[in-house]
């Protein structure tokens, strides 16, 4: 009978060979069908996948929006923009005095402008549909709710403006921006050709050219890219996946009715694309309500409007068919190692140990890719943009191929310890794989963010410029507009609640010959102008009373001091801007001067030149003087810093007050930092609910195990520990393979734009305590459950 | 299977002659085996003898079956006695419980006291041979298995009565 | 009510409902010490609910449970799960080995409950599965043993304590009949010898008839078949 050839088998045989597209269709939408009807259990599987992958997919689309929310704001930021640097213009029927009064407000920024319409035809701001009266204001939505609010009361004092509108939206960059434009008189005296200026029209000045872009930029731009990017992928692997156990017995059930291995991987195949293309549904409703959700957070002052949110259309189009195509792929790879059987699941992979081999080459390559552009830096060109991104790619991906190895080959060492750990060690040393599949988005994560974070930190230096102050002299520093008079600003400071100490100085520029347009003056020094204790603060002065005038002299920024201060010689008074702009001011060098010796100032400046005392500043002096008033301040009184800000809005509503920091950053880095780090915490959030997924399905597996421990005496403690070991332990290893893999490409990344190698702890460790805080949760969130499933009702089935 | 109690049990109802005694037993119990006069003759006049019953009344004519039989205080006792007491575990006695729950249920007697009765009977014999088997060679376990295996068939149909007790009620009674 | 003279453990009219459905109504149980009770019943006739109340793993909604002089029903759930610990054995139908865990971790589990040293533990524990005739399956972890075999591994486990009262729940439920017997022979062999009683939940006789007594459950109520006899 054998010798006889089947006549059953052959055309089977054939069909297996070259499986038509059409049986591809067909068995695909048998499973799709599978997915959908497969009674309770299925529709919780496909709606777990569907949940996975929409996340992953609203993710994706927010990044390929994130560009052009860029865009746009850059641009609403563009068109508003009021260029106060141009030259001089006479008053006219289009012009508009506009004055920069920025405040900030609780570490918030406020966008404040002073208006002045001149005429009918003045440019209108964008967002507005007229200019408020003097005295009146529009505010921007994020202000007034603000201002109405408690919260709001000290910067209502500081703003006395009635209220009378809202900025639109096309004249703000976010939501949440605080922003006003308050009416003003007379403003056009206060013209200075950088505070204040007469304006014809919002708007950049010429068309902005394109920055070449920096490759620095360029590469950070990139890598943050793909560390964003990779652990959604790694998350929507892992997401297909859901309830496999489940879906394995399904497909061996088809098995036993006469569906060959072939077709019940393809049937597989379509359950998990029909999962995915639920999920592309969810995912455009998550991304719709996550872009409804951008435009009420703010995130480190940052804030968008929903309506910037919008994806390139290629990138969407690409994401909707990526996604269910990775699907099928990954399902078809997972399905690798399992043989389904009539009678069940037989998986071929567990006996066979992980290599490490072939796991080390992923990362190496992506080392060899990157070593060569080390060293190019800014100054040797540009990197090469596909080395950069298969570089990072491999160097990521080899922690999702290194982990199962770490994990199995860890877990198998760990040994004795409590009953909850063994529980744990010994669930981990049975899959191993499986633990380290849904910590691998953790992994990839985190190592992506530090070596970024490090990258960040490393070049940051280069544009951060220390900027001298000393914060411990002086904490706030107010500037005044030229010709605010000094000594009565410097008293009210003096009254403000929170302030310790202030010193006020007063500054000109002193020349030989008259400012006058085209012909600079051949000698220049700074005359300042402060009471003997606030001049003591930037010479050592012999002797010091009212009347009093000296020459300082032994800083780097003498100037002409000593050639210039010549007794009866008439020297000018730098003009060039302010009330007095063009007319000729002088300032006779009096017959008594004294000497004196600079000594550095609160600024952190060695700038001698010409001391006066009050009495000796005429009236001329006074008007051509930019006051400085430096303060010190109590930090312990609440709100000291507002207190503050409240006298110089009311010595003079276009006095500038800052705070001082010893270093200031590149505010472009503090963004990009910023921003990912919150898309790094994004992510692990996400993983974080796909753990807790997991964990829970393994939960209700085990409903009648969990029983039948608690009825024999386990405690709560036990179990609960025994979950989190479960979490812990692969989590723990991911951290550490990640931080190590983060580390190395930080370095690697460091190399290549040669800056100066240093590891920022700060974000090590935050990175990896956010890693540690979504174990925690997750533990914490499976808690409720557990202690349901353990109740003795587990045990009453059939 | 007590032929003297089961008619005993049917006169509790009430007083009979000896022939609508015959028609009571047949229809109830008799099935395809009709008592015989004869056998119901000679049961009643053994129970006269021993007090359990006494002639309640004797129409004209002759014979015996004009005789009515009213059981007596010492023939309900009896009666009593008998359904209490379990019926020693041995094959095919369905048929006398199944007598015995007909006319408990007749007599508005609890009928599942005599299942549980039964079974608890059975269950300690399937104790006694469960404990010889433990003790005794592989010839004792055959032989107390076999023994086991038809308990256990008597005490599943104890159990699956006493499940359909209340149906068994309402055809005896109808 | 107080309980029967002796008794180990007694309880009196049991209540005890699960939304609509009573579960038990007014059941009663006692056992001596080294006592091997059969509890008895139809499915959905209230047994397993009558063992989960007496191991204290369910409280009733009245009634009153004492084993050993203590009131289990006002105990607390810590109080409870300790005296289970520490008192009381369970074997159930299946489910009940971790099956990550090796045969003998799984022995070994209660005692390291109870803070028994690992290598204590799991020495008491291959003690007993010699006792069971399992010590061979000592390194095998329960998904590679059989149905039989993981349920003697199971009556090892529930014996480790040195428990006074054991608790099984149709422990032969899902093993063939000689399997079925065997286990019952060396948990009431194990038991007797250990001075254990056994509250033993079945459906089926020729496992009741390991038994020393019998008591049926329906519909709630519990029927003591020793003072029918």
């Amino acid at each position: 009978m054998s010798a006889r050839p089947s006549p059953a088998t052959a055309p089977t045989e054939a069909l297996r060979a070259a499986p038509s597209i059409p049986q591809w269709a067909r068995d695909l939408r048998m499973g799709a069908k599978f997915a959908v009807t497969g009674g309770r259990e299925g529709w919780v599987r496909l709606l777990l996948t569907a949940v996975g992958v929409g996340l992953g997919v609203a993710l994706l689309l927010l990044t390929t929006a994130i560009p052009s929310a860029l865009a746009v704001r850059h641009q609403r930021d563009q068109d508003r923009q009021d260029y106060t640097y141009g030259p001089q213009r006479p008053k006219a029927a289009n012009t508009l005095v506009i004055g920069d009064a920025d405040t900030s407000y609780h570490g918030k920024d406020v966008r404040g402008r002073l208006v002045e319409p001149e005429g009918p035809r003045a440019p209108i701001a964008p967002g507005l549909t007229g200019y408020p009266a003097p005295g009146d204001m529009v505010v921007s939505p994020a202000l007034k709710e603000l201002l109405d609010s408690g919260d709001g009361r000290l910067l209502r004092e500081r703003l006395p403006y009635r209220i009378v509108g809202t900025i639109g939206e096309s004249g703000l960059i976010g939501s949440h921006e605080l922003a006003y434009y308050a009416g003003a008189k007379n403003l056009a005296p206060r013209i200075n050709g950088w505070q204040t200026a007469r304006i014809t029209e919002f708007g950049p000045q010429q068309p902005a050219r394109a920055e070449s872009p920096d490759p620095v930029l360029l590469l950070l731009v990139l890598v943050v890219f793909v560390v964003l990017l990779m652990p959604v992928a790694v998350f929507i692997a892992a997401a297909v996946r859901f309830g496999g156990e489940r879906r394995d017995r399904r497909l061996a059930a088809l098995r036993l009715v006469g569906s060959d291995s072939h077709m019940t991987r393809r049937i597989a195949a379509g359950e998990a694309l029909a999962g995915s293309l639920v999920g592309l549904v969810f995912g455009t409703v998550f991304f719709l309500l996550g872009r409804q959700l951008a435009g009420s957070v703010e995130v480190m002052d940052v804030s968008v409007f929903p309506s910037y949110l919008n994806p390139a259309p290629a990138l969407a189009a690409l994401v909707a068919v990526a996604v269910p195509a990775a699907a099928v792929l990954v399902t078809l790879f997972a399905l690798r190692g399992v043989v389904i059987e009539p009678l069940g699941v037989v998986r071929t992979a567990r006996p066979r140990r992980r290599r490490l081999w072939w796991r080390l080459l992923l990362p190496l390559g992506g080392l060899a890719m990157l070593a060569p552009m080390i060293g190019q830096g800014r100054t040797n060109g540009s990197f090469n943009e596909y080395l950069v991104i298969g570089g990072v790619l491999l160097l990521l991906v080899g922690v999702t191929a290194l982990l199962p190895w770490v994990v199995e080959s860890v877990v198998a060492r760990l040994g004795n310890g409590g009953v909850a750990w063994q529980l744990a060690v010994r669930r981990l040393q049975l899959s191993s794989g499986s633990a380290a599949r849904m910590v691998n988005g953790i992994a990839v994560a985190v190592a992506g963010a530090i070596a970024m974070q490090m990258l960040l930190a490393g070049v940051q230096d280069d544009y951060t410029k220390s900027t001298g102050q000393d914060t411990e002299r002086v904490q706030m520093q107010v500037s005044l507009p030229r010709g605010v008079p000094l000594i009565p600003a410097a008293e009210k400071f003096t009254t403000t609640r929170g302030v310790r100490k202030v010193t006020a100085l007063g500054t000109a520029e002193l020349a030989d010959r008259t400012w006058q347009r085209g012909k600079e003056p051949n000698a220049a020094t700074q005359l300042t102008v402060g009471t003997c204790a606030s001049l003591r603060e930037v010479a050592r002065l012999p002797s010091c009373r009212d009347g009093d005038v000296f020459v300082s002299t032994g800083g780097d920024t003498d100037g002409d001091a000593v050639k210039l201060a010549r007794p009866g010689r008439v020297l000018h008074l730098d003009t060039s801007n302010g009330p007095d702009a063009g007319r000729d001011a002088v300032w006779t060098v009096p017959a008594r001067l004294k000497q004196a010796r600079t000594i550095t100032g609160p600024i952190g400046d060695t700038s001698g030149g010409l001391l006066l005392t009050p009495a000796a500043a005429d009236a001329q002096v006074n008007r051509t003087l930019s006051g400085s008033v430096y303060l010190g301040v109590d930090d312990s009184v609440p709100d000291a810093h507002e207190y503050v800000r409240n006298t110089a809005a009311a010595v003079d509503p276009l006095a500038n007050a800052a705070l001082w920091a010893s270093t200031e950053r590149s505010t472009q880095f503090t963004s990009i930092r910023t921003g990912l780090f919150v898309g790094a915490v994004c992510v692990l959030a996400l993983i974080g609910a796909s753990l807790l997924v997991s964990q829970l399905e393994q939960l209700r597996e085990r409903r009648r195990l969990l029983s039948a421990l608690v009825a024999f005496g386990t405690r709560r403690r036990t179990l609960s520990l025994s979950v989190l070991w479960q979490t812990a332990i692969p989590i723990a290893l991911g951290l550490l393979l990640s931080s190590a893999v983060g580390l190395t490409l930080g370095v690697v990344l460091l190399k290549m734009v040669g800056a100066t190698v240093s590891v920022d702890w700060p974000s090590v460790l935050s990175m990896t305590g956010v890693g540690a805080g979504v174990v925690l949760a997750v533990t914490l969130l499976s808690l409720p459950p557990l202690l349901r499933l353990m109740r003795p009702e587990g045990l009453r089935t059939e | 299977m007590s032929i003297g109690h089961t008619l005993l049990g049917l006169l509790e109802s009430g007083p009979r002659h000896g022939y609508d005694l015959k028609r009571a037993f047949d229809e109830k119990f008799g099935h395809d085996r009709p008592l015989h006069y004869g056998q119901v003759y000679s049961t009643m006049s053994r129970l006269l003898k021993n007090g359990l019953v006494v002639v309640d009344g004797i129409e004209a004519g002759d014979g015996p079956e004009r005789k009515r039989y009213a059981i007596t205080e010492a023939g309900v006792t009896d009666v009593e006695r008998w359904l209490a007491t379990p019926e020693k575990p041995e094959p095919y006695l369905q048929s006398t419980l199944y007598t015995k729950l007909v006319l408990a249920l007749l007599t508005h007697r609890d009928a599942a006291d005599i299942l549980d009765t039964q079974r608890a009977e059975h269950l300690r014999n399937m104790r006694v041979l469960t404990d010889r088997k433990r003790k005794g060679d592989l010839a004792d376990q055959l032989i107390c298995d076999h023994a086991l295996f038809h308990l256990e068939a008597d005490l599943r149909w104890l159990e699956l009565t006493a499940a359909r007790l209340d149906r068994l009620r309402e055809a005896v009674t109808r | 009510m107080t309980a029967p003279p002796g008794s180990l453990l007694a309880a009196h009219g049991l209540r005890k409902t699960y939304g609509p459905t009573t579960a038990l109504d007014g059941a009663e149980f006692s056992i001596h010490p080294g006592e091997v009770v059969a509890v008895m019943g139809p499915s959905g006739s209230g047994k397993s609910t009558l063992l989960h109340c007496l191991a204290g793993i369910v409280t009733p909604d009245s009634g009153s449970i004492t084993y050993d002089g203590r009131e289990l029903t006002t105990m607390s759930d810590a109080e409870r799960s300790a005296l289970r610990r520490s008192e009381f054995g369970f074997v159930f139908q299946f489910g009940q080995l971790v099956p990550e865990l090796t045969c003998v971790e799984n022995v070994a589990l209660p005692l390291r409950l109870n803070g028994t040293a690992r290598k204590e533990a799991e020495r008491a524990a291959l003690a007993w599965m010699e006792r069971l005739e399992v010590d061979d399956l000592a390194r095998k972890r329960p998904g590679e043993v059989s149905g039989g075999q993981g349920q003697r591994v199971a009556v090892a486990r529930a014996l480790v304590t040195n428990p006074r009262l054991l608790f099984a729940d149709e422990p032969t439920g899902a093993l063939d009949s000689l399997n079925g017997e065997r286990v019952m022979e060396l948990l009431t062999d194990a038991a007797r010898s250990a001075n254990a009683a056994v509250v033993l939940v079945t459906h089926e006789a020729r496992v009741a008839a390991y038994s020393d007594r019998e008591i049926v459950v329906r519909d709630g109520k519990s029927r003591d078949m020793e003072r029918l006899v």
